[in-house]
């Protein structure tokens, strides 16, 4: 008995301690925590967006006498006004976060995931297998990243999937980079010398021994690639290549400066340009606040 | 690539009304009667030939319909590219220089917004405050509609071509600004704790002197390394910042080029714009030679 309690109390000891960490953690690094906060206030949005959103952000308002609600400026009504069409330009904003969120978190991780394992075979193997995936990088980095994604993304008709392969395509080379100069490194390092003596297999050391080591480093670039994710997303919205059924932040900007009504209603222009500043902003914040963690050199600056 | 696209570019460039044999007859030459792999295999010979084949759209030969736009391109680049750097440069030694005080952390701030925020935004945040509020500047395009230059180098330099240039410069170049001035500070603060700098101090030389002579040449070697990093994502910046700012560049060209589905033009650009990205890449390497003697050619 004596013993389960104290195993318990051990146990609730420990947990507070993980929260404190957590917390000494948080409040280490000011921007950091400002990055955490800024990506949570915009999922709690994406998520609970359908309850927040007051309009069918499709949807064209008409006032009292049937006349359509043309670029009115932010009122109780249409908290940042309406476009051109009589939308209400709040409700394409709160539901444009789902979109920005989705794009930018998915193909983060597909990006990172696919990034990651080619970094951790490249660098393992060496000799043929890495001069091969290398060589693939270098003429991936050759291709200019915008036009390339414009053109699949035309090719394979507009849409958040094909806007995801487009970056995935492209964007995994920094990633595979990264990670496999960090392999190189820790390939020579002891306990991977000793893991090889005692037999484990090339697939039980890439996995269990390499792998973990280069966690935190890959977390980083899952922060990084969000950022670029969303703005790839948005720029080619804005170019006309986003889905024509969703309001995307980028299509709310496409569709004020298509409709020329910009320099008219700021209410349409200001507030897609705010939000993803905010998101992008935050990415590179988290990234950076991971870095100092996975390279503790940093963290003296 | 681009032919898997849907939709037949005959059906958009040949009138229906035309009769069977006149159809072929533009079939043949486009060449687009052939096998996809045949045409791929044709294209190849034909480029290394210098030639692009014929635009669907224009009617005439897709190197010209680009040759035009490419030097558009090309000094709407070479000039905000010129901002970035000079910004950046000159940013990154101002901030260090002020480090650990308010105006540090307010600069920093402000850069990492401007870093945040879409070019095309920006750019419609300048159009509409700097030409429509202000009146100061215009509204888009390269030149005022009506003007007429003798030729290409006379248009380059002319008051009313750079009037237009300044705004979309300004544009491209603040957003590539922002990661080379962040990486000489960061750079700057490292080189400033290295020994040799207590050296230079220690042996009665000015403080000037250090800042530019021993601190700056030391520490311009990372900013130039990400210039050529930059230079590639500043194509892609030139891509939106041309298509709002209505300047007939090779970025606007292929936007217009893929939505008309014009494939010769679109692919001529796709592959001047990738031979920019290695252009920009060889000036890095250059200059990297040049700032860092280390470096040796062989």
């Amino acid at each position: 008995m004596e013993l389960i309690k104290f195993i318990i109390k051990k146990r609730e000891l420990f947990r507070i301690e993980i929260i404190k960490n957590t917390i000494r953690f948080l409040k280490q690094d000011k921007l950091r925590m400002i990055g955490i906060s800024i990506f949570l206030f915009f999922l709690v949005i994406a998520i609970f967006a359908a309850y927040i959103a007051p309009y069918n952000p499709m949807e064209m308002n008409f006032d009292g006498d049937g006349n359509l609600k043309r670029l009115q400026p932010p009122s109780k009504d249409h908290l940042l006004g309406t476009t051109y069409m009589g939308r209400d330009v709040f409700s394409q904003m709160i539901i444009g976060s789902r979109i920005a969120l989705l794009v930018g978190i998915l193909s983060a991780f597909c990006v990172v995931f696919i990034g990651t394992n080619i970094g951790l075979i490249s660098g393992y193997y060496g000799g043929k297998i890495d001069n091969i995936i290398m060589r693939i990088v270098d003429i991936i980095y050759g291709i200019p990243f915008l036009p390339f994604a414009l053109i699949l993304v035309a090719i394979l008709g507009p849409g958040v999937k094909n806007i995801i392969i487009a970056i995935v395509l492209i964007t995994w080379r920094n990633t595979a980079r990264v990670i496999r100069s960090q392999v190189l490194t820790l390939k020579t390092r002891t306990f991977i010398e000793a893991a090889k003596v005692s037999g484990a297999g090339d697939l039980r050391i890439i996995y269990k021994y390499i792998a973990p080591n280069v966690m935190p480093l890959s977390m980083v670039y899952i922060s990084l690639t969000m950022g670029s994710a969303i703005m790839t997303e948005v720029s080619l919205s804005f170019l006309g290549y986003g889905d024509p059924l969703l309001p995307s932040w980028g299509k709310i900007l496409y569709s004020c400066y298509s409709s020329q009504a910009m320099f008219k209603a700021w209410w349409w222009m200001v507030p897609p340009g705010i939000a993803i500043i905010l998101l992008v902003l935050s990415g590179f914040l988290m990234g950076r606040g991971l870095e100092e963690i996975a390279n503790p050199k940093l963290r003296i600056r | 690539m681009f032919r898997v696209v849907p939709g037949d570019p005959l059906s958009m460039y040949i009138d229906a009304g035309l009769g069977e044999e006149a159809t072929e007859v533009l079939l043949q030459q486009y060449g687009l009667d052939k096998p996809i792999l045949e045409q791929y295999i044709i294209y190849v010979k034909k480029v290394l030939r210098g030639d692009f084949g014929i635009s669907f759209q224009y009617g005439k030969p897709a190197i010209n319909v680009i040759g035009e736009r490419f030097w558009n391109t090309f000094f709407l680049m070479i000039t905000s590219l010129f901002i970035a750097f000079f910004t950046g440069i000159v940013g990154g030694v101002f901030l260090a220089w002020k480090r650990g005080t308010l105006i540090d952390s307010l600069g920093t701030t402000i850069i990492l917004i401007v870093r945040s925020a879409p070019v095309f935004w920006t750019g419609m945040i300048f159009l509409s405050l700097f030409a429509f509020r202000l009146e100061i500047l215009p509204l888009g395009g390269m030149n005022t509609p009506g003007t007429y230059f003798p030729n290409q180098l006379v248009k380059f330099f002319s008051i009313d071509f750079l009037r237009h240039l300044i705004l979309p410069a300004l544009t491209a170049g603040i957003y590539s600004a922002a990661t080379p001035l962040l990486v000489m500070r960061t750079s700057i603060l490292e080189v400033i704790k290295e020994d040799f700098i207590e050296l230079a101090r220690a042996r009665g030389i000015k403080e000037n002197q250090i800042l530019f002579k021993h601190v700056m040449r030391n520490a311009l070697l990372p900013t130039v390394t990400v210039f050529a990093v930059q230079a590639g994502l500043a194509i892609g910046g030139i891509v939106l910042v041309e298509t709002v700012f209505r300047w007939p560049g090779m970025g606007r060209e292929i936007v217009l080029a893929v939505a008309a589905r014009d494939y010769p033009v679109a692919q001529t650009a796709f592959f001047l714009i990738g031979a920019m990205t290695v252009i920009f890449n060889l000036i890095a390497d250059i200059l990297y030679a040049y700032v860092d003697p280390r470096v040796v050619w062989n």
